[in-house]
Formats: C-alpha cells, structure tokens, sequence
C-alpha cells in the first residue's frame, strides 16, 4: 500500500466513482415504483432467471456441500488476504506480468490512465467489470481523452443509452428489446436504419459495430473474477466471447481486481466454476472462461498489468460481522430472488452494486453515513441468504448495520421510550389501553409520519375489546 | 400433559388477542396445561431490526428471565421465536454479556412456534378442529426460511375437517411487510403487498391464513382497504375452530368484540 493506515482502515473516497446515490432508497425507489415498463421488464427478466437458475442448481445433488465448501474457502481467504495477495504478486511478476496496488478509486484510475498513455493508445477495449464501474474508470479516461468501448453486449447498450447498469450480471436488465432497438438506432454509428427488434439482429448489429474495434484498438481493460494466489492466475468468466478477444487480441493487457477476489490455490477454482454459472446465468458451465498467467511470449498480450484495489476493503474486512459481504462472487442471485430489487430496479440503489449484496456492500465501502438508507432497503425476508452460492448471512449484516447507521433522533427517542415501557409491565399495560382508547376515539385515519405510511394503503386492524393479558386475568 | 408456558407476543396481545386465545383453547383441548408469565411484554425484535440493539438489550433480558423457569415455551408467531433463536444470544454478545447470552440460548433451545410444537413435540397433525372455509396459506418469511417449518402448517391445515386448502400462487414471496420496513419503504411494502393479495384473490379463496399476526395484519389491511371480502385469519385460531366452538363467534363474552385478523378500519 502506499498508504500507512493508522487506526481504521480508509473508506471509498466521495466524489469518483458509482457508490453512492443522490438521494436516500425510498424517495429513488418511489419513482422506480411508478414506471410501470420497467417494473414489466423487471419482472419478467428476474422469473426467467429464477427459474432457470433453480432448475440447473436442482440438478446438482451435493449443491449444499459446494456452498459449504465456497464459504470456506473465501472465509480462509479473507483471514489471511495479505499475505495472498503477496503471494499473488510474486507469481504475477514471476509470469512477466506487473502489479501495482492502488489504495482508492483515484489512484487506481491513475494507474490505468498513465498505463494507456504510455502505450500510446487513445481507445480502450474493456471487458465487461464491476470494479472499473465501481471507480468510474470510463469518465476518468475520457477525461485524460482516451476513448473506452464497452464490449459486453448489455454494457454497450448502457453505453450508448447514457445509462448506467442497474444489474451486476444484467447490466441493462431494465430495458426491454424494443427500448435497445430505439437506442442503437439512436446512437450506433452506421447501423441499418431497418434494424428490427429481434434478439439475434440486435446482438448481429453490436457485433458489426465492434468487430473493427476489437482488430484496431491495443489496450484491453479488464476485471477479473478470480485470481490464484498460488499460480498468478487470473480468470474472467463471460458468456458473449467478447471477453475472449480482449483478453487475447490487443498488445497491453490492464486488469483492474478488487483484492478480495484471490483465491489460494487452483483446485479452489473448481468450487468457484460450479457455484457461479448456475447461481447466476443458470448455465451448467460458463460459456467463456479465459484464464491467463502474466506473458507468454508470441501469444496474446506481451504487456500485462495487474491493479490492485482497495477502495474500502480493507474497512469492510474490519467489521468481523460485515467482512462477509467481501465473500461475494458477484452472481447477482441475490438480485434475482429479491423481492425488493424486482419492483424497484437497480438504480434506486444509487450505487454500482444493487439488492441485497449492495444493499450491504456500499455503506461499508463508503462508510455508513454516506449509504445510511440502504440497509433498511429490505423486509429481512431471507430470500437472498438462501440463494446465495457463498452462503453469505445477507439479512444479519442488514441488521448489523441498521444498528450503526445515523438514526433520526425522533425515532430513537420513540424506541428508547418503548423500550422503557415494555421493560415495566404495568406501564405497557396502561400504555396498551391507552393506544386502543387513541384508536377507538381516532378509528385509524390520518395517522401521523411515519405512521401515515401505513395508512395510506392498509387498513389498521380494529381494537379488541380487551388484551389478551386482560382476558387472561379474567378468564 | 404438558405445562406449556405461552409466549403470547406483544403484537398477538395487544392488538390479535383471538389467536392467543385461540393458541391457549387449542392446547388446553389437546390436554396441556398452558401457563401466563405475566412478566412478559415484547421480545425485542422491533428494535434489533430497526438498528437499535442497545435498547433492545433489557428487552432480550427481560424475555430470558421471564421465561427461564419453563421447560416448554410456544408461541403463535414464527417471527417472534427466529428473533429469540437467532437474535437473542448475538443481541448479548453485542453488549458482552456472555452469561445472558448462553442463558438466551438455553431458553431458545425449549421455544416453539405453535406449528413445530404441534407437529415434532406433540407428534400431532390431526387436532380435531372443524373450519368450513376455502383456506389458501401464506408461509411467512420467517417460518419459512428463518425456522424451516416446512409443511408442517399445510399438513395441520389438510387434517382439518370441512377445509378446503387451495395452493397460494409464489406462495415464497414476501407480503412486503418486514416490520419497520412497511413504514421507512411504504412505497416498496405496498409493491409488494399488492402483488401478495393478487395472488391471494387468485385462489378464490376466502380465508388467508398465516402463523403470523404480523404479516397478516399487513395483508388483510391491504384486502380490508380494498374492500375484497377476504378475511385474515391466524393458523391458530382455525386449529382451535370446532364444531361446538367455531372460530370467530364469541365465547364466554371475553374477547366478543375482537374480529378477525384482519380488521378494518
């Protein structure tokens, strides 16, 4: 690092990158709510997933065992994560490849931006990555005038919609075929003004689009899924190909990895390869899975460069509860399964990272102030946990950390009051006939914030005569 | 005979005394003694999942004291007893209280939601009850996915004569309620609950039943305010339904006024 950290670990610095929204979940949210083609889209695409992944995870009897067997493995990883991470160094510089290690989103859009400048390069080819989402790495290249295109087909769409991806595997979940025919029309250069709306003319129009690009660009950016600490490994898992040939095709190499995505030895990525294409795309083996150890000379790029990003991790790896979250595969099931998510999208998350694994990654990589509404962005209703292919506690870390989030003080006066009463029987006893007397002489309308919530699409139920405790008393 | 310590929940108590009564009539016709510790008020779960557990804490302690002289605890809600079993021992080690925590784990270990007592301590699916209702169940989040109860509501539903269970379509899906969550995401809740009582309407069906007050205040509040004519009602309170004392009608004038789960408004 090249930061001494005294005290707690850095979070994720403001203003660079997508970690944080404009406005707090539920006032994003009640706008997604409304937009009734995106909750069609939404809903539609999230059933297909479901259940195409839960057919393919049905087929496979010692599923349980692989969870297990995943969770263990990232749980090892992250209690020794420096020493791997030096070790992955080693072997990456060992395979002709460079490492470098870059502390925030800054530094490591830094990095990126000197790299291609020294290749000489005024475009980059970029494999699809949350990581380089996550640090804004395209605004921070355009701003240095180097051009970066997005090859996976849903990125490109994102792309050339001005949008941002509101899914991490999906990344234009939210438009359907006729809103991606509208935007290639709009914004692709050359396409064919008769271009219909069908999958395969689409997904031939992108490709006719990229094909000059990927033959005459010579600097690839990439993320990465996993990296070997014992081999210097990387791998990239995709399912379009276009993956492949930026891996492959250009001179300079550049991937951008979050240090939490090591892991010790090569036989643990037989547990990685079948937990996540069926928790995620619902595929029984991942289409694409690029695999590449620094240089090999004559073959594929001959520069390569490995970015090592903390950007907060180290602060989540801090939190002995919260350190889960950095288990995550980046599947996306979680998503998928969230009855949250499904109604509202991505984007009101406000942050790269959506559902649930976002709802609890992003306020530990910006620190909780700055991301204090998405812990409560769900009912707790356990769905994710269970989908999970890590097994990571979704629903304890959400409550974990409403219990560190800033609380509005009328409320936490209203809970330590409760409180109060409910550890003195008699005062909640008197406090019970007081709210069905309230209720008796008000009948339930026109309740005040945040109670108001309620009413405006429930009925209350009706007072009892009597509480149970007097019933008992009585009986 | 059992002596069953009723664990009543301060929701059930205050505002659905009719399914802890009905809890109390259901195991007291099964031959069990059922006892009241009146100490008790709330489990706490209000606050831990709303982020104060610091204040949750004299809660978790009271709840512990109140109910550790008991062999067996049961309660109608599956939410109240997943925050016993899953977040009262963390809530004392949060405060480190190590000695309340091992002492919430040993009252955790004798606390039963009403089904799983039912089904794997008393060994009992067939409970005499009599309810003439089309019934559809709505396997709430915390009985399905934080206590596992699995069918075992489904099979005491199915041995209920007169009843006529109908399939719940995404039966797995959320209402949208989430405690606190119906409130901070109104909007979202409401999302959710909308989708919940269509598929409720689906079945034709007209009884919703739950082993939770909680999610069935959310859901019948939402049919009640949309006039739907379809009533919410606990698990327990059509378990205790009988021929001679059918749920719903009065007994004994104690809980005369108290509707169904539902309400209106």
């Amino acid at each position: 690092m090249t930061r001494s950290f005294l005290g707690m670990p850095a979070t994720a610095p403001p203003d660079v990158g997508h970690l944080r929204g404009a406005e707090p979940f539920p006032a994003a949210a009640r706008r997604a709510l409304s937009d009734a083609q995106l909750r069609r889209n939404l809903g539609h695409a999230t059933a297909t997933i479901r259940s195409r992944s839960a057919a393919v995870i049905g087929e496979v009897p010692d599923w349980p065992q692989l969870r297990a067997a995943g969770r263990a493995i990232k749980t090892d990883t992250m209690a020794r994560l420096p020493e791997l991470l030096e070790q992955l160094e080693a072997a990456v510089t060992a395979a002709g490849g460079t490492v470098h290690w870059a502390a925030d989103a800054v530094e490591a859009n830094r990095i990126v931006t000197d790299l291609v400048r020294a290749a000489g390069a005024d475009r980059v080819i970029k494999v699809k990555s949350m990581v380089t989402q996550e640090i804004g790495l395209n605004e921070a290249l355009e701003a240095a005038g180097v051009e970066p295109v997005e090859t996976d087909l849903a990125e490109l769409i994102v792309q050339l919609g001005d949008d941002r991806p509101s899914h991490i595997l999906v990344p234009a979940i939210h438009r359907n075929r006729a809103e991606i025919r509208e935007i290639f029309l709009r914004a692709m250069p050359g396409v064919d003004p008769a271009l219909t709306d069908e999958p395969a003319a689409l997904a031939a129009a992108a490709r006719r689009h990229l094909r000059q690009t990927f033959l005459s660009t010579r600097v690839a950016v990439s993320g990465a899924n996993f990296a070997v600490a014992e081999t210097g490994t990387l791998a990239v898992v995709e399912s379009e190909g276009n993956g492949r040939m930026c891996l492959t095709l250009p001179e300079t190499l550049i991937t951008v990895m979050g240090i939490e995505k090591v892991v010790p030895t090569w036989r643990d990525l037989e547990v990685f390869l079948q937990l996540l294409p069926r928790a995620s795309t619902g595929e029984r083996m991942n289409p694409y899975t690029s695999m590449w150890t620094g240089v090999t000379p004559g073959d594929g790029p001959q520069a390569f460069h490995l970015v090592l990003l903390d950007n907060g991790r180290s602060a989540v790896l801090a939190d002995p509860v919260g350190r889960q979250a950095l288990h995550c595969i980046r599947c996306s099931a979680c998503l998928n399964v969230c009855p949250v998510y499904e109604r509202t999208g991505g984007h009101a998350y406000g942050s790269v990272y959506p559902g649930p694994i976002g709802a609890v990654l992003s306020p530990q990589l910006t620190g909780i102030e700055d991301n204090a509404s998405l812990p409560y962005a769900s009912s707790l209703c356990g769905a994710c946990y269970d989908a999970c292919p890590v097994m990571i506690d979704i629903p304890s870390i959400l409550v974990h950390l409403r219990g560190r989030a800033p609380h509005p003080r009328a409320e936490a006066t209203a809970m330590a009051a409760a409180a109060y009463t409910m550890d003195h029987p008699a005062l909640y006893a008197a406090a019970q006939r007081a709210a069905r007397l309230g209720r008796l002489a008000g009948r339930g309308h026109g309740l005040p914030p945040p109670l108001s919530g309620w009413t405006a699409s429930r009925d209350l139920p009706q007072p009892p005569s009597r509480t149970f405790r007097q019933w008992w008393a009585e009986r | 005979m059992m002596r069953v310590a009723l664990f009543v929940t301060c929701l059930a108590d205050t505002l659905f005394p009719q399914a802890a009564v009905a809890t109390v009539r259901l195991l007291e016709r099964l031959g069990h003694e059922v006892v009241f510790p009146e100490g008790q008020t709330c489990c706490g779960q209000m606050h831990v999942n709303t982020g104060y557990p610091d204040d949750a804490l004299r809660l978790v302690r009271r709840h512990v004291r109140v109910f550790a002289p008991y062999d067996v605890v049961v309660a109608p809600s599956a939410s109240c007893v997943g925050s016993v079993r899953h977040q009262h021992a963390t809530v004392a080690r949060g405060a480190g209280d190590e000695r309340l925590a091992s002492r919430a784990e040993a009252v955790a270990a004798r606390t039963y939601e009403l089904s799983e007592f039912l089904v794997d301590v008393l060994g009992v699916t067939e409970v005499g009850a009599y309810y003439p209702h089309r019934v559809t169940y709505h396997p709430t989040c915390h009985s399905l996915r934080m206590l596992r109860v699995g069918d075992r509501p489904s099979r005491l539903l199915r041995a209920v004569r007169g009843l006529d269970l109908v399939e719940l379509p995404q039966a797995e899906q959320c209402c949208g309620f989430g405690g606190t969550f119906a409130l901070k995401n109104a909007d979202t809740s409401t999302a959710m609950l909308a989708d919940k009582m269509r598929h409720v309407l689906a079945t034709g069906a007209d009884v919703c039943t739950a082993g939770d007050a909680s999610c069935l205040m959310h859901i019948g509040g939402g049919l009640s305010r949309l006039r739907a004519g379809v009533r919410t009602v606990h698990l327990a309170e059509i378990l205790a339904s009988t021929e001679a004392d059918p749920a719903g009608t009065p007994v004994g004038g104690a809980v005369a006024a108290a509707p169904t789960t539902g309400g209106t408004r």
